[in-house]
């Protein structure tokens, strides 16, 4: 205690500054990954008078909603097609990944962690690789070029993370409750229904948010599938605005934003699920 | 999209508890219906990822040269490949994606870890950093790709910035030449690896580093740093808080206690951010379409944008196909091995 006290106001002292040194640089590192989203919800709110090259970085002088109202114009039909596409593409692939995670969590059987492990290679191929088979094969059956088309594509490969997260989350349900119910005389599809359902509500809002995010920011699939410019997912309509010759960029930026926004919202409501998928195959357990 | 490209590493949880039914009890009635319930994902992916993989090195092997479709395979089944790697394209496309993955990696990583270390030190505002950091993980690739191209706008971007923050006059006073770089415009190619390595001189790109790719990878970073972050901040909250507090009765720094304790026990997060950020620099597509595109001289063309262009553009489809199979290669390099250890973990 004795040969302490004189040390400790000294060293607290340290302490508050390398606080304070640490807090800075976060502050620092922060502006640093706002300053894009600064430039597009400023540069959208622009005039387009005033996006002039020089203007770039200051604010704007008056708000000026005609940018975001000319992109609405513009984007609105491929956020629709966005909403219809995402929806049913989570809902599905969702459903069908419970299912294979209940089966290879709590039914293993000879070869399941096998066929598991064929399944998760799905999701780390590079699509280039299967893009000209899946689109005569979309064009066979007759939804090439059609959302249905793009929702199945999305449901397919889709299914590995699906399972992936709710395989991880029936894993840590205890093995005694299906086997109480298995003594019960209930059966697999019983157990699925009155147990396992019930108990998965949380892995369903992981994997619905995660899956949200995942279609809605599609590029690839959307591009290829869908050639009707007027049909296609938000993506692939706001790389087309910036591609245009005479767009104005307050415009492109507002766009930009609107085509953000819903992932936005979701990640900033709902981020600790977010990162709960980001992380759900990770982290043992 | 960063998210549908990060997908988490294939780290699986193992039970808690042991196999409820141990599988001689599993009736027979069970164990078939468990099968049937997996069917039908197991067939889709049987189709949608293995049989359209194998129709897709039938094609690069093929005579399917044109829009008109012809799947006989050629005299000289490898001929499309011998193509493909003597193109200077596809040669410079090889090495940008080289050159992005190993800069992008090590940028990431470093990042990444900078951050959760301060945040772990960090008193208070925590989680308003830690999700301010995570933000762009969550947007599409077109969207920061859009938005970066307007950042990294030669006359009006981060240029005008810096000018406007000081930095040209400073340099101008220390009797040094303005920093006003063309950024994304520039072909221009740094270093030839070729003057150190004879074995390179019959390529025919340049082996060095391609200017135009610093700003593509500054956007990548600044969208998958926060990834990284995330999987370190997760290992740091194993940590034990008896192993720090341990070391810190021992009279250690907190700098050691970092350095010789908490950092070496992130090295298995380490690994894991490497394989999958690395597997999402090597098929990287979306953010530089919307960013650069193939850029001048093709300085950030890379092998996706290729395939994209390739196939759907120049309707070469056995010339895609073959590029598209050697990505799925590279992939599978960074991917099998990791899916392997995990299944004998399982």
């Amino acid at each position: 205690m004795d040969v302490a006290m004189p040390r400790r106001p000294r060293r607290s002292r340290r302490d508050r500054f390398t606080k304070i040194l640490i807090t800075a640089m976060l502050t620092l590192a922060a502006l640093f990954y706002l300053m894009p989203v600064y430039v597009m919800v400023v540069t959208g709110f622009k005039a387009a008078v005033n996006v002039s090259l020089s203007q770039m970085w200051t604010p704007p002088t008056s708000f000026d909603v005609a940018g975001y109202k000319s992109a609405w114009e513009r984007l609105s039909p491929n956020l629709v097609t966005s909403f219809l596409l995402v929806i049913p593409a989570t809902l599905l692939s969702g459903m069908f990944g419970a299912i294979n995670g209940y089966i290879f969590s709590k039914w293993k059987f000879r070869g399941s962690d096998l066929l598991f492990t064929l399944l998760l290679f799905g999701m780390f191929i590079p699509y280039q690789s299967i893009l000209i088979p899946l689109i005569r094969f979309l064009q066979e059956i007759g939804l090439y070029g059609s959302l249905p088309g793009l929702i199945l594509v999305h449901v397919v490969y889709g299914l590995p993370i699906t399972t992936l997260i709710f395989r991880n989350y029936f894993a840590n349900i205890p093995g005694e409750l299906v086997e109480a119910a298995r003594v019960d005389g209930d059966t697999v599809i019983g157990i699925f229904r009155r147990i396992m359902l019930p108990l998965s509500i949380p892995a369903f809002v992981v994997v619905g948010i995660f899956q949200f995010t995942n279609v809605w920011n599609d590029f690839l699939f959307g591009l290829v599938i869908i050639t009707n410019p007027a049909r296609q997912p938000i993506t692939i309509a706001l790389n087309n605005l910036s591609g245009g010759f005479s767009v104005a960029w307050n415009v492109l930026m507002a766009g930009a934003v609107l085509a953000a926004l819903p992932t936005a919202i979701i990640y900033i409501l709902l981020g600790r699920f977010f990162i709960r998928g980001m992380l759900a195959g990770s982290m043992k357990g | 999209m960063a998210a549908s490209q990060t997908a988490p590493p294939p780290r699986v949880a193992t039970s808690h508890t042991t196999s409820p039914s141990p599988r001689g009890r599993r009736s027979p009635r069970e164990s078939s219906i468990s099968k049937l319930l997996l069917a039908p994902s197991m067939f889709a992916i049987m189709v949608f990822v293995y049989g359209f993989i194998a129709m897709s090195i039938w094609v690069s092997l093929s005579n399917w040269g044109s829009a008109r479709m012809d799947l006989s395979i050629a005299s000289e089944p490898l001929e499309t490949y011998r193509r493909l790697f003597t193109m200077a394209r596809f040669q410079t496309d090889l090495r940008n994606a080289l050159v992005f993955t190993v800069l992008f990696l090590i940028i990431s990583v470093v990042v990444g870890l900078t951050l959760a270390l301060l945040l772990d030190q960090s008193i208070f505002g925590r989680s308003f950093f830690r999700n301010i950091f995570l933000f762009p993980y969550a947007l599409s690739f077109i969207v920061t790709g859009v938005s970066w191209r307007w950042v990294f706008n030669p006359e009006t971007g981060i240029n005008l910035l810096l000018d406007n923050l000081g930095l040209n006059l400073l340099l101008g006073k220390l009797g040094l030449p303005e920093f006003w770089p063309p950024w994304l415009t520039t072909p221009e190619v740094v270093g030839d690896l070729a003057r150190w390595i004879p074995a390179l001189e019959g390529l025919r790109t340049q082996i060095g580093l391609p200017l135009a790719m610093i700003p593509v990878i500054i956007a990548a970073v600044w969208q998958l740093s926060g990834f990284a972050m995330a999987m370190y901040l997760a290992g740091l909250s194993t940590i034990s808080h008896d192993i720090r507090e341990a070391a810190q009765l021992d009279g250690a720094s907190t700098w050691r206690i970092y350095r010789d304790i908490i950092v070496p026990l992130l090295k298995p997060m380490t690994i894991s951010i490497l394989i999958i950020l690395g597997h999402v620099s090597l098929k990287i597509f979306d953010l530089i379409f919307a960013m650069s595109g193939p850029g001048p001289g093709f300085a950030t063309d890379v092998p996706g944008i290729f395939v994209y262009e390739q196939t759907f553009r120049a309707t070469r489809y056995n010339l895609g196909a073959a590029a598209s199979v050697v990505m799925l290669i590279m992939v599978s390099v960074v991917i099998v091995p990791y899916l392997a250890r995990s299944l004998k973990e399982l």
